[in-house]
């Protein structure tokens, strides 16, 4: 149990090495609003959104920094909107790899080639491709620069949570360090402390779910190749590296290349350095030289927890929940964990919603933990058939589609991640019929140009009433808040008037601090809107 | 809606047509043909209610014998 703290993996970037604190020779352990248990994507996500909105916060982690194995690389636009109000989007957005094209292959015939068709009129992309420690590198920059202007966040390295009490009210935790023990009061715990979420073990609650009886292989290669940046994907590759294989580009001239390998394996041996080159020069043909960066076999689960919060103890990315790498969904929907999370806690601590309102994360986010899960199970029953006949299915697909365009919408080799709309959410307030589908209560607001600047960036991380073509008077206020106020006009605006008007002459929209919408109206009437206000408090 | 009355134009011979598709494959090419022919089939029908429809009534038939 009390083991010393020790490097668990080597790292990638050292972004917060220890550093003694004075809570460690306090005489009473000394309470904190928000520890936050987990430094990897979630972790800082959520440090730093809770941390602009004024909520001091501590994040502990076992390590000093990202991990140098790179995992996730695929981001999507959702997740580039989250950071960018946070301030980490643009460097990610300078330094990923932007792609819009995919091919998939069976055996060597190319089956069909897609293209992501980004629509016009957003700030972020599609998706970009960068590697996870890159990713959690320029979060952490966005934490030093918020920092520097008063955030209230602090980040202890090298400080592993060994045990915690649950109390109605509080937490208390066991923490270790270089220094010894020390420890720490709560009265909120976010664990963001990843898959094998120790916390979540030691509150002895459970994570169930399905194994996939499957071996992947990665191999991160460093190479000059002048492949195109696409995505290509095979099944049953002739070169005959695996069961299937993927190729993706990342910055850097690093490249993801995935094999499946199959269940019964001798995994140190095919962790070899030779067996592993061995793949990839059979896939990549002999001429291509390249080097071995990163190297790693994987196996996967699609699992979450029941409930995500537990009194004051709230689980956020893959602590709660873990798919399977196919559609790009752990990171990108962890970021949706913290964005959801992040304003609530913070209105709660205000003194401005109920306690309620925690409970809609966890109502919110099981739905889109489950909408994650069936995607990545599906995409997985596809890519690796669990019996006979699913496979002759998969390859009936396969073999229809070279000729048949209908078989290709079945082929699944990753549903790639969109954002969750909240159908349903108790949040939702009233709609107004003839707007558009697409910006319903519980849609994330899409993203459309405003002079120059955008949408999503005036809106920010603020509760924000949006009037298109109609008045609103100024200063309104409503349960203790007084919502942000943008007003604009749909002319020479055709995206703004596609996405937010569609048939409708005006309209009147609530926005949530995470850029949700809450309810819309055709034009302004306080008494209706400080009724959607209230109900976005959980406080109806 | 499942069709369950009588749809076709030319019954016997529609059905000789299928049996008269499987002849001279093995096994294995038997059941490759009848995947393809399912999917497609079920592209036609398209609506997915229809198609639940359809496998309720084979799952359930299947187990009355
Ligand atoms: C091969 C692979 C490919 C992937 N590709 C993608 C992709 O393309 N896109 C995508 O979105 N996702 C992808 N993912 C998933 C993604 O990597 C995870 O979903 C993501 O890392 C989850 O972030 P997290 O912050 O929840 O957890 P983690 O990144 O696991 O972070 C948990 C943190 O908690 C710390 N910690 C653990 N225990 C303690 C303790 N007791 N005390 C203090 N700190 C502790 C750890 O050191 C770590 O820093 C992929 C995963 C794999 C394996």
């Amino acid at each position: 149990m009390n083991k010393p703290v020790a490097e668990r993996y080597p790292l990638a970037f050292r972004l917060y090495p220890y550093a003694q604190s004075p809570d460690q020779s306090a005489q009473a352990p000394v309470r904190h609003p928000v520890i936050v248990v987990g430094g990897g994507p979630v972790g800082l996500a959520t440090g730093l959104d809770l941390g602009t909105r004024g909520i001091p916060v501590l994040v502990l982690d076992d390590q000093e920094g990202a991990g140098l194995g790179s995992r996730a690389i695929c981001f999507a636009k959702r997740t580039l909107e989250i950071c960018d109000r946070l301030g980490a989007g643009a460097a990610m957005l300078e330094k990923g790899v932007q792609w819009n094209i995919g091919k998939v292959f069976h055996d060597d015939r190319l089956l069909y080639e897609f293209n992501l068709l980004p629509e016009d009129g957003h700030a972020y992309p599609a998706f970009i491709n960068l590697q996870q420690p890159l990713f959690e590198k320029f979060l952490h920059e966005a934490i030093v620069r918020a920092q520097a202007v008063g955030a209230p966040i602090e980040i202890r390295g090298f400080n592993r949570v060994d045990a915690v009490e649950r109390h109605d009210d509080h937490v208390a935790l066991d923490v270790m360090t270089p220094d010894g023990p020390y420890r720490l009061e709560a009265d909120w715990l976010v664990a963001c402390d990843g898959a094998k979420s120790p916390l979540r073990n030691k509150l002895g609650l459970g994570f169930d779910g399905r194994v996939f009886e499957d071996n992947f292989l990665i191999a991160d290669v460093k190479m000059k190749a002048d492949f195109p940046t696409e995505r290509w994907f095979w099944f049953e590759p002739h070169f005959k590296s695996g069961d299937s294989a993927l190729l993706h580009k990342q910055p850097d001239d690093i490249w993801r290349i995935d094999f499946q390998l199959g269940w019964n394996i001798d995994r140190q041996k095919e962790l070899q350095p030779e067996n592993i080159r061995a793949r990839v020069s059979a896939m990549l043909g002999p001429d291509v030289e390249y080097e071995l960066d990163w190297c790693s076999i994987y196996t996967f689960q699609c699992r979450r927890m029941e409930k995500f919060r537990h009194g004051p103890v709230l689980f956020a990315g893959d602590s709660a929940h873990q798919v399977s790498p196919f559609g790009a969904r752990g990171a990108n929907s962890g970021i949706q964990d913290a964005d959801n999370l992040a304003w609530k806690l913070a209105m709660v601590i205000k003194g401005l919603a109920p306690e309620a309102l925690l409970d809609t994360y966890d109502q919110e986010r099981v739905y889109g933990a489950d909408q994650n899960i069936a995607n990545s199970t599906r995409a997985t029953d596809f890519i690796t058939p669990k019996s006979a006949m699913s496979k002759l299915f998969r390859n009936a697909v396969l073999d229809l589609a070279e000729t048949v365009p209908f078989a290709r919408t079945i082929v699944n080799s990753g549903r790639l991640s969109l954002p969750c709309t909240y159908d349903g959410s108790p949040l939702n307030g009233p709609d107004c019929q003839g707007l558009p589908f697409r910006t319903r209560p519980g849609s994330p607001c899409p993203d459309a140009p405003v002079g120059k600047d955008w949408l999503l960036r005036l809106i920010g991380g603020d509760l924000t009433l949006l009037a298109i073509d109609t008045d609103m008077p100024e200063g309104f206020a409503a349960h203790g808040i007084s919502p942000k106020q943008l007003r604009l006009s749909s002319q020479s605006n055709p995206a703004l008037c596609e996405r937010y008007l569609g048939e409708a002459k005006s309209a009147v929209y609530l926005i949530r601090p995470d850029q949700h919408v809450a309810a819309r109206f055709d034009r302004f009437d306080a008494d209706a809107i400080a009724a959607a206000l209230a109900r976005v408090l959980a406080k109806d | 809606m499942l069709e369950m009355k009588p749809n076709f134009n030319r019954p016997d011979e529609t059905y000789a047509m299928l049996i008269k598709a499987h002849e001279g494959l093995s096994e294995d090419e038997s059941h490759a043909m009848n995947a393809r022919l399912i999917l497609i089939l079920m592209n036609q029908i398209g609506d997915h209610e229809t198609i639940r429809k359809a496998l309720d009534l084979a799952a359930a038939v299947n187990r009355k014998s």
